[in-house]
């Protein structure tokens, strides 16, 4: 009694939670997100103790500046090609998107989801990677691939579903899968692959070999325990991995805000953990390079892990199924500060005299008729309406190794099932 | 040998053969695991091969499947099943499905061994039989060895497969046999025929079940401790019981099951874990579809209740030889 008295007089407690800045219908302001000068940041020996260098979590490596000149000690200092070939698989990705989104409008599959904004994390990101490096990704890495020039006709096949596609039509859209490419097959169960990439990397340090993994998660799946297992075992095993966070600010409706962002940086989890933590302008395709480069010297070394916050954003929505205009202002990647990293790249090699609109036109036009002609041969294979993967059987293989007697069962079952409706 | 003996001796065999087998677990490394079923592989193989780990079952499963898709084979120890269920997600959506989700292009050679079951006072925190929440996923498979010399041979085979392999330890008898009484006092192994155990390598091959008693009257579908518990009760009951040992019960032996349910015309299947949706369901609906011109009395479970495992009325949970014992005379007189 007398205690239900005394809390009477006490302030009543309220729960905060976390709003974005603005909603369908307000205008869109990004000037309260601070932007440090490109070229700022100091760019420290990869050997630096990760406390002293603490303050590379809470600011943004930048190399190109608002000119589109490379600034500053992480400017990676890349020869023309290497940056025409970076502008190229940029430019290759967003083509290759906006082709199959519009694929998945006219019916051809089930769902599509576009990376735009966020080419250049993994364009540049794999530029700065050997080929034999591992990568763990998440669904908007496709540049990847393209980096590592996987054929389109694959990837579109497994878009598609259909006879060719590598994956025997077991995965949704854009969930890849490549051993050859080094590249790990994509879970719908967000930030699973992030202790895997850590696993992958402790087994290559147990071999004495000499390639590494790179992990991938968005800011939303930071929150997800496998998170915090993956930098816990990465930090206390000094794994040979890099850990990106892809912050593009929006996990489907909900902003980073809810993921924590409101409180720190992505980057700066890797303070309690002891590891470096890196905040990189993720639109900056020279950033991207120069800190993936610095993350993989220091895991190169036996060094251990880096965490990288790439900090962009989502221009489009999460997928085929979002509509971002039920939740954020319209326009609102265009509107993004840290613009277009295509773009931004594009200017940059204009200043340095080595690209001009022209040939840029021609690339888009180049590239737009390669993935024409791809999405025609992979459409001969059909896609998911036409003529999906039809081979019944195949739906019994891989379960196991081997096909054990209740799954031959169900495949008699399912055959025999196939006939009657004949 | 005992069965942690076995388990051990598995492991010093495969880790001798492949320089691939991994070991890691909380508490396997310098310590030898809290149950020392990893006593001095450490110290014969080195950190980098036996290490422990955070408490973080996730973490564990999560790396070891990448060490796995790297191309080692590395077993993990769950200290007890009741903490498998942070690794849960990991085990049941990652490593039971690559194989499939990457059309084999990618495999998940895993074995993860955790002591299950009660009997030793380990309230609702140490005494869990989850064994059918995996049973259920596509792409695991599930292991429960009975005795010394299955342990080490499944485990070797286990280690050895190129799938995903949940392996099952019952605690209650790592260190002998147990048939139920609970105020008798325990038999060591030394005493056991299955305690003849090789030092070398061999294997038990998974899938494959036996019959460890043969009968006329009722087959007994059992696994894990529940095999001596069967075998007492078939003695006590004075009952000629055929008691056949699952072994594996993902893939489960069906050849084995249905030859012996067709001969003796009953069934009843015994497991420690809760009854509602236990692998004794699984196998009483198999025997159903598969014997049911055959049976002359329906399939009895015998099984844990549906509640969580109650620490000081332990034994009254038990399945034991009294709940087992009714449930066979039962079936007799149908």
């Amino acid at each position: 009694m007398n205690r239900d008295k005394e809390r009477r007089n006490r302030p009543a407690l309220a729960l905060h939670v976390p709003e974005p800045d603005a909603r369908p219908g307000d205008e869109i302001d990004f000037s309260h997100i601070p932007i440090p000068a490109a070229g700022a940041a100091p760019r420290p020996d990869v050997s630096a103790r990760p406390d002293a260098i603490r303050d590379l979590a809470y600011g943004l490596v930048r190399v190109l500046d608002e000119e589109g000149r490379a600034v500053g000690p992480w400017d990676p200092r890349l020869d023309a090609d290497t940056l025409r070939r970076m502008l190229r698989d940029m430019m290759m990705v967003r083509v290759y998107d906006d082709r199959m989104y519009r694929a998945q409008r006219q019916g051809k599959t089930s769902f599509y989801m576009k990376s735009t904004g966020e080419e250049a994390i993994a364009v540049a990101g794999t530029h700065a990677l050997d080929r034999e490096d591992m990568t763990f990704p998440t669904y908007r890495q496709q540049g990847i691939l393209v980096a590592r020039d996987y054929p389109l006709i694959d990837m579109m096949c497994q878009v598609y579903s259909n006879r060719g596609d590598p994956l025997k039509g077991r995965q949704l859209p854009i969930m890849y899968s490549t051993k050859e490419y080094g590249f790990f097959s994509i879970s719908g169960n967000l930030g699973t692959q992030y202790p895997q990439a850590v696993g992958w990397a402790m087994g290559s340090a147990i071999k004495g070999d000499s390639r590494i993994a790179v992990g991938y998660i968005g800011d939303g799946a930071t929150a997800e325990g496998d998170f915090h297992n993956a930098v816990t075992f990465a930090g206390v095993y000094r794994a040979p991995v890099i850990l990106n966070i892809v912050n593009n600010q929006w996990a489907i409706s909900t902003f980073s805000g809810i993921a924590g962002a409101e409180l720190t940086t992505f980057a700066a989890r890797a303070v309690g953990y002891g590891i470096p933590g890196l905040r990189v302008d993720g639109n900056d395709a020279l950033a991207v390079y120069a800190a993936t480069r610095w993350a993989a010297d220091r895991a190169r070394s036996n060094l251990g892990p880096t965490l990288i916050e790439f900090f962009t954003y989502r221009v489009e929505g999460h997928s085929t199924s979002d509509d971002p205009s039920a939740y954020r202002p319209q326009g609102a990647g265009k509107a993004w500060p840290l613009g277009d990293p295509i773009e931004r790249l594009k200017q940059h090699l204009i200043g340095l005299g080595e690209w001009d609109e022209e040939r840029h036109a021609a690339q888009h036009e180049e590239l737009n008729a390669e993935v024409r002609a791809a999405q025609k041969e992979a459409e001969k294979l059909g896609t998911l309406q036409s003529d999906p993967w039809s081979d019944i059987g195949s739906m019994f293989e891989d379960v196991y190794e081997d096909v054990p007697w209740h799954l031959a069962e169900q495949r008699d079952q399912a055959l025999a099932e196939k006939e009657a409706k004949r | 040998m005992n069965m942690i003996e076995a388990i051990n001796s598995a492991h010093d065999v495969m880790m001798e053969r492949d320089p691939n087998t991994v070991v890691l677990g909380e508490d396997v490394g310098y310590f030898g695991g809290v149950f020392r079923a990893t006593a001095n592989l450490q110290k014969k193989y080195g950190k980098s091969r036996v290490f422990d780990t955070p408490i973080a079952e996730g973490g564990i499963v999560g790396t070891a499947i990448g060490m796995a898709t790297y191309g080692l084979r590395p077993v993990a120890e769950i200290q007890f099943a009741d903490y498998i269920y942070p690794g849960f997600d990991q085990i049941v959506s990652e490593a039971a499905r690559i194989r499939y989700r990457t059309a084999g292009e990618w495999t998940v050679p895993l074995t993860i061994r955790t002591p299950y079951g009660g009997g030793i006072f380990g309230g609702q925190t140490h005494s869990q039989s989850p064994e059918a929440l995996f049973a259920h996923v596509a792409g695991l498979k599930v292991v429960v060895p009975s005795n010394p010399y299955d342990a080490k041979g499944l485990l070797i085979a286990s280690i050895e497969d190129n799938d995903p392999v949940v392996f099952f330890e019952p605690k209650r008898i790592y260190n002998g046999p147990f048939d139920g009484f609970y105020e008798r006092p325990v038999t060591p192994w030394a005493k056991h025929p299955k305690a003849e155990v090789p030092e070398d390598y061999y294997t038990v091959p998974l899938g494959k079940a036996e019959v460890v008693r043969e009968g006329e009257a009722v087959t007994i579908l059992a696994y894990g401790t529940m095999v001596h518990v069967a075998l007492a009760t078939a003695e006590a009951e004075g009952i000629d019981a055929e008691v056949i040992d699952l072994r594996t019960i993902v893939p489960v032996d069906i050849d084995t099951i249905e030859a012996s349910v067709k001969k003796t015309g009953r069934c009843v299947v015994v497991h420690e874990a809760t009854r509602t949706a236990g692998f004794g369901a699984e196998l009483s609906a198999l025997v159903q579809e598969r014997c049911f011109y055959h049976l002359e009395a329906p399939v009895q479970r015998v099984t844990g209740f549906d509640t969580p495992y109650p620490h000081s009325l332990e034994w009254a949970y038990f399945p034991g030889p009294v709940r087992l014992g009714q449930a066979l005379k039962k079936t007799l007189e149908d």
